[in-house]
């Protein structure tokens, strides 16, 4: 196919990949804990966003996104650039709050609240969430103060609370051993993939109800972006995540489910595996088999 | 056709590297010249006159004390007013005005970072010391206005501008990431401000104000308009004072005709370019001290 060609592509509808039959059971990734499709399906929802719009200026950036991911599950967003998968990981925290002319309509829930009511506390909805973001970016502060950061703002000061918050977040982002001699040192003397591990350090120090990644590997080397991966399987345990990435391969590898954006809207989601071997919408099958995007 | 080009390349190498020995050429040349004329000075009189604070030519007395105290006095005045407010409106006009406001304020502070001294003089002379003397009045200290204070004021609003204007830009520089990842934590905008964007602009910040140092310690024109001239040790913000700069504009006229003045002169001269200079250098230094801790 001729790729300045535009595919034809009938009219997107969202559609959710049928769930499985009772007994039915997948096992989603060679690595890490094998999740059934029951678990996944049922887990209680973390995050749950209906009829979602998104204008900047006249510009509608989404559709008419709903979407739900359930507690303790990998949901990853894929799609080619400027779909709008970015722009609706930055709704889940409120970060579209920060570009001017931007306005939002519809409803995203995080755990019971809805965070677009009127009388949400947007700082407060923040500390409960952690970001990566694509490029790392360690504050210009040690490395400890680096993962210290979200409980200080916080207001915590308690010394022992912090060291434990610290080595914990440490621990978890595998950076630990690599680190805990240079404490102190900046955290701009780490290598690229270590400062990336730091950022996820920091955004775990304050145990965050949900985890939103974009494209935290984009700018690293094979041999780190493995380690985050692996890093990601570990963390499903004890938070949600939602993931952005350009890697077809990396949805396949970390998330329990999958959801396909094309210019703004929401063309598919479902489990993961079903969505990368038997995707119910033929844009979806384009895409993912590399014929457009 | 492929010989002409290279030869035209190497011309314009040899015009390039002519031209940074004629800019470094002319600066050397300025300063061998001043310490060439400051010699007889140095040579031919105990150092402690020209560090000592009579200042009567006509005796012989070149003291030059006085005026480095006035310059630092009136330098470190402008400075203390104008550093922490600049600071502030370019921290406001970076991390919370709209990018409309910040687009209207740009040029306008440019206009103004380019407004000649002998306004800012004027403008001193015809509303800043009335007003000190005003406030002298209201306090029941006895000034006439051309003072220590109209002196840092004026030169303050005038160094305002360019402070500004480069803080700015280097607050600007702040990766976006970094605001980002701060406030995605739950750091307020201000408290972003503080403990990131501050922190990692720190380095051009004191390039900034160290720049606005060495302009506000050179600056002549409005200095000289205000501060009164008198030369005595600046003691009270209400009291004249009177630095190098103004004396060199001051009295270079008389130079010829006063036996030594010349080399005093020229070892005031010599005094105001090294002072410069030294602070410069110390702040390149402490920004690669900077650079290396991260």
């Amino acid at each position: 196919m001729d790729l300045n060609e535009r595919p034809v592509i009938p009219e997107p509808v969202p559609t959710i990949t049928e769930p499985p039959r009772a007994g039915e059971a997948h096992i989603l990734s060679q690595q890490g804990t094998p999740l059934t499709d029951r678990a996944a399906l049922e887990a209680p929802t973390m995050v749950s966003v209906k009829d979602l719009n998104l204008f900047y200026g006249r510009k509608q950036a989404l559709h008419g996104i709903n979407l739900e991911v359930g507690k303790n599950t990998v949901m990853a967003l894929i799609g080619p650039s400027g779909c709008g998968k970015s722009t609706l990981l930055r709704c889940i925290n409120r970060m579209n709050d920060l570009i001017d002319n931007v306005r939002i309509d519809g409803h995203v829930r995080v755990g019971q609240s809805d965070i677009y009511a009127p009388d949400v506390d947007v700082i407060g909805l923040r500390m409960r969430m952690g970001m990566v973001f694509q490029k790392s970016n360690p504050f210009p502060k040690s490395i400890y103060e680096n993962v210290a950061y979200g409980l200080r703002v916080q207001g915590v000061k308690n010394r022992a609370v912090l060291d434990e918050a610290v080595e914990r977040s440490l621990i978890s982002a595998g950076l630990w051993d690599e680190v805990k001699d240079r404490l102190n040192e900046s955290g701009l003397g780490l290598s690229g993939g270590q400062q990336q591990r730091l950022c996820i350090a920091r955004a775990l120090a304050v145990k965050p109800e949900v985890l939103l990644m974009d494209e935290p590997c984009s700018a690293l080397d094979p041999l780190a972006t493995s380690r985050i991966e692996e890093l990601i399987f570990e963390l499903k345990r004890d938070f949600t995540i939602v993931i952005v990435t350009h890697n077809m391969q990396q949805a396949a590898r970390v998330s329990d489910f999958t959801a396909f954006f094309w210019m703004g809207k929401l063309i598919e989601v479902g489990l993961t595996e079903k969505l990368f071997t038997n995707p119910r919408e033929r844009m979806t099958e384009d895409y993912i088999s590399g014929r457009f995007g | 056709m492929r010989v002409d080009r290279r030869w035209g390349d190497a011309a314009v190498t040899v015009l390039a590297r002519g031209a940074l020995f004629l800019v470094f050429g002319l600066a050397l040349v300025l300063g061998l010249t001043l310490l060439l004329r400051a010699c007889p000075m140095l040579g031919s009189l105990e150092r402690s006159t020209l560090l000592g604070s009579a200042w009567a030519p006509a005796q012989g007395s070149f003291g030059l004390r006085t005026f480095l105290a006035g310059s630092l006095a009136v330098t470190v005045l402008a400075l203390g007013l104008s550093v922490p407010l600049c600071l502030l409106s370019a921290l406001y006009l970076s991390e919370h005005a709209s990018r409309r406001l910040r687009e209207r304020v740009q040029p306008v502070l440019d206009v103004a970072a380019g407004v000649p001294s002998v306004v800012f003089g004027l403008f001193g002379v015809m509303f800043v010391v009335p007003g000190v003397a005003a406030l002298g009045r209201l306090l029941g200290v006895p000034t006439t206005g051309y003072s220590l204070l109209a002196g840092g004021l004026v030169l303050a609003l005038m160094a305002a501008p360019f402070t500004l204007s480069v803080a700015l830009d280097v607050l600007l520089a702040v990766p976006m990431g970094l605001r980002e990842t701060a406030l995605a934590m739950g750091a307020t905008r201000w408290e972003t401000a503080w403990h990131v964007v501050l922190r990692e602009a720190r380095g051009g910040l004191l390039v900034a104000v160290v720049m606005g140092f060495a302009r506000a310690f050179g600056e002549t024109l409005a200095v000289m308009m205000v501060v009164g001239n008198v030369a005595v040790l600046p003691t009270s913000l209400f009291g004249p004072a009177y630095p190098l700069s103004a004396l060199l504009a001051n009295t270079y006229g008389e130079m010829m005709s006063i036996p030594r003045m010349e080399g005093a002169l020229m070892s005031a001269a010599l005094l105001l370019f090294l002072a410069t200079g030294a602070v410069s250098c110390a702040a390149t230094l402490v920004l690669r001290r900077m650079r290396r801790l991260g």
